[in-house]
């Protein structure tokens, strides 16, 4: 690991003013310290921002306010959540390992990296962590690599699960640096790599993540978070979708569909949550709708089952949540 | 490489006491630090108040075993993905490879050295040995403190949900059976 300066500012504005290019901020630190290890990440200085106020969960007539430094297992735990939002308390529980979630903040969840190889090693090229450097994934081992989103110079999947069924959520993103305060979707947040892998995210030098947004969505309590991976527990997604459904009878009214371990980006499908409004809750509206995921996939060599995968995660999500309640 | 660079140029990467005049973290709003870089950490380690004086770099899991000789805690990943590093920070089972020492001033650990109760075992120790909960017994530290957690949080209900819980500790020697056999007798032991 490089040499570099803890501090631990006092305020939230103390924290923002001393943040630069050089410096990372210290939340659970499990993305962080594992990538210093590996010299992925090299800051000068890391701020701990553990002791700012910013913890709390607020449930609030508009929807819900998830403080940053919250930690997944207690948001995962907390009942607003768990019946108001149970695709949250799933993408949450469904995450790493039991001490990972204890240790591990909202924030630094929605700011994780890509656990591409390519990028973890720092022998090898990677447009993302060395621009310029050139993709080996994209000819090279690029099994859980993404299908959506991805362009000539980067084909990483965003890693988060709940940052998946929060884009499904709408929520937003409070952000505060140097020139004040803002909120943007988080949606907008990720941005694509395009010819830039090493831009993740519209955060300004410095900024600092303050919390979660979840506007209020009293049907979301019908919702299911699915997860399909290599092994039953304690792995990444291979294919995983958020839904909710509002239904009237047996008929669908609106929905709302995100899926990850396919996009460069917490994928949301509004072509799939066209094709379910307005149709009865059947398997056969579900087939027809999840068609409509395949819309401008990009496989690689290793990952070409993950269009079809993606469908049938799809298809499975929509029949398990009709059983629920 | 970087372990030997480390060790050349500060001297085990700070785990060797510091002669440097150092100041806590918290001294002053800015939290200071000394010049040579080193923290100082005051925490409660199994009961006992300890001090220690590091490079920001140590993680807990290499204090314990360096600085404090509590090799109960073992390394065997390193990255967070093993859970043979498995200690209580503050009553919460945590990964000690992925935690900074510099960040637990004022805290509370509890490792594998503290659990039994002087000569007696603890149940999940006894557990353990009574039904085979190990081969090499490498990961088994790390086993014992994270289903010390699960039981005392309630969330060893049936074997799925112990399996599910304990998912983040990995054996090599695959000794699932017996773990979880163990954990299973413990959890009506420390009702
Ligand atoms: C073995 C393993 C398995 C995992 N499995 C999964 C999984 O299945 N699903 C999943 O979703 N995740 C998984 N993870 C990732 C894990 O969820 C993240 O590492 C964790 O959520 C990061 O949160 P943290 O608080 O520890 O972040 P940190 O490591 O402290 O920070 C992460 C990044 O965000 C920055 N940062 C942190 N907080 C803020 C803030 N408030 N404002 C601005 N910047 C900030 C940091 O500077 C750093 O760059 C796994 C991790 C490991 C090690
Ligand atoms: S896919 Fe992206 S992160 Fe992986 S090697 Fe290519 S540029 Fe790097
Ligand atoms: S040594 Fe810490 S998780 Fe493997
Ligand atoms: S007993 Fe050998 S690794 Fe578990």
């Amino acid at each position: 690991m490089r040499e570099y300066r803890f501090e631990r500012p006092g305020t939230v504005t103390e924290a923002v003013r001393r943040s630069g290019s050089d410096t990372a901020y210290l939340a659970g630190g499990t993305t962080l310290v594992d990538l210093m290890k590996l010299e992925v990440m090299t800051p000068g200085r890391v701020l701990d921002i553990n002791r700012l106020p910013l913890r709390g969960l607020d449930a609030t007539g508009g929807g819900l306010r998830i403080g940053a430094l919250e930690r997944m297992t207690d948001v995962a735990a907390d009942p607003r959540v768990r019946l108001g939002y149970p695709m949250l308390s799933q993408a949450l529980e469904l995450s790493a390992s039991g001490q990972l979630r204890n240790m591990a903040s909202i924030g630094g969840n929605l700011l994780q990296r890509t656990r591409c190889g390519y990028f973890r090693d720092v022998s090898m090229p990677c447009n993302k962590r060395q621009p310029g450097s050139g993709c080996p994934a994209i000819r090279g081992e690029n099994r859980m690599h993404a299908v959506l989103g991805t362009s000539d110079s980067c084909v990483a999947t965003h890693p988060s699960d709940l940052a998946v069924a929060l884009a499904a959520l709408d929520a937003r993103v409070q952000l505060q640096g140097r020139d004040g305060v803002r909120t943007v979707n988080l949606c907008d947040f990720y941005l694509l790599p395009a010819d830039t892998p090493h831009l993740e995210h519209d955060l300004r030098p410095g900024e600092l993540v303050t919390g979660v947004i979840v506007p209020r969505l009293d049907w979301a309590q019908r919702s299911i978070y699915l997860k399909i991976r290599d092994r039953q527990s304690y792995e990444f997604a291979l294919s995983s979708a958020a839904v909710a459904i509002r239904r009237e009878g047996d008929t669908i009214v609106e929905a709302r569909v995100a899926v990850g371990g396919m996009g460069t980006r917490p994928w949301r499908l509004p072509a799939v949550e066209r094709a379910l409004a307005g149709r009865p809750a059947t398997s056969n509206t579900y087939a027809a709708a999840a068609t409509a995921t395949v819309d401008g996939t990009r496989p690689l060599r290793h990952n070409a089952f993950k269009p079809e995968l993606m469908q049938r995660t799809l298809i499975r999500a929509l029949l398990e949540l009709e059983q629920t309640r | 490489m970087t372990q030997y660079e480390g060790i050349t140029r500060r001297g085990m990467l700070g785990l060797v006491g510091a002669a440097a005049a150092t100041v806590p973290l918290d001294s002053g709003a800015a939290g200071a630090q000394a010049a040579s870089g080193e923290v100082t950490v005051r925490m409660t380690v199994n009961g006992s108040a300890t001090s220690l004086t590091v490079d920001p770099r140590v993680t807990l899991l290499d204090a314990l075993r360096e600085r404090l000789q509590l090799t109960g805690t073992k390394k065997g990943c390193d990255r967070g993905q093993c859970g043979a590093c498995t200690v209580h920070v503050d009553g919460r089972r945590v990964v000690s490879c992925l935690t900074l020492l510099a960040t637990l001033d004022g805290a509370s650990v509890t490792t594998i050295e503290g659990l039994a109760d002087g000569d007696r075992l603890h149940p999940l120790q006894q557990a353990f040995i009574e039904h085979d909960g190990f081969q090499c017994g490498f990961c088994t530290p790390g086993q014992i403190m994270s289903a010390a957690a699960v039981i005392a949080e309630g969330g060893a209900r049936t074997d799925a949900e112990i399996r599910e819980q304990m998912s983040g500790n990995i054996c090599r020697c695959s000794a699932y059976p017996g773990i979880l056999a163990a954990i299973r007798q413990a959890r009506t032991e420390m009702r």
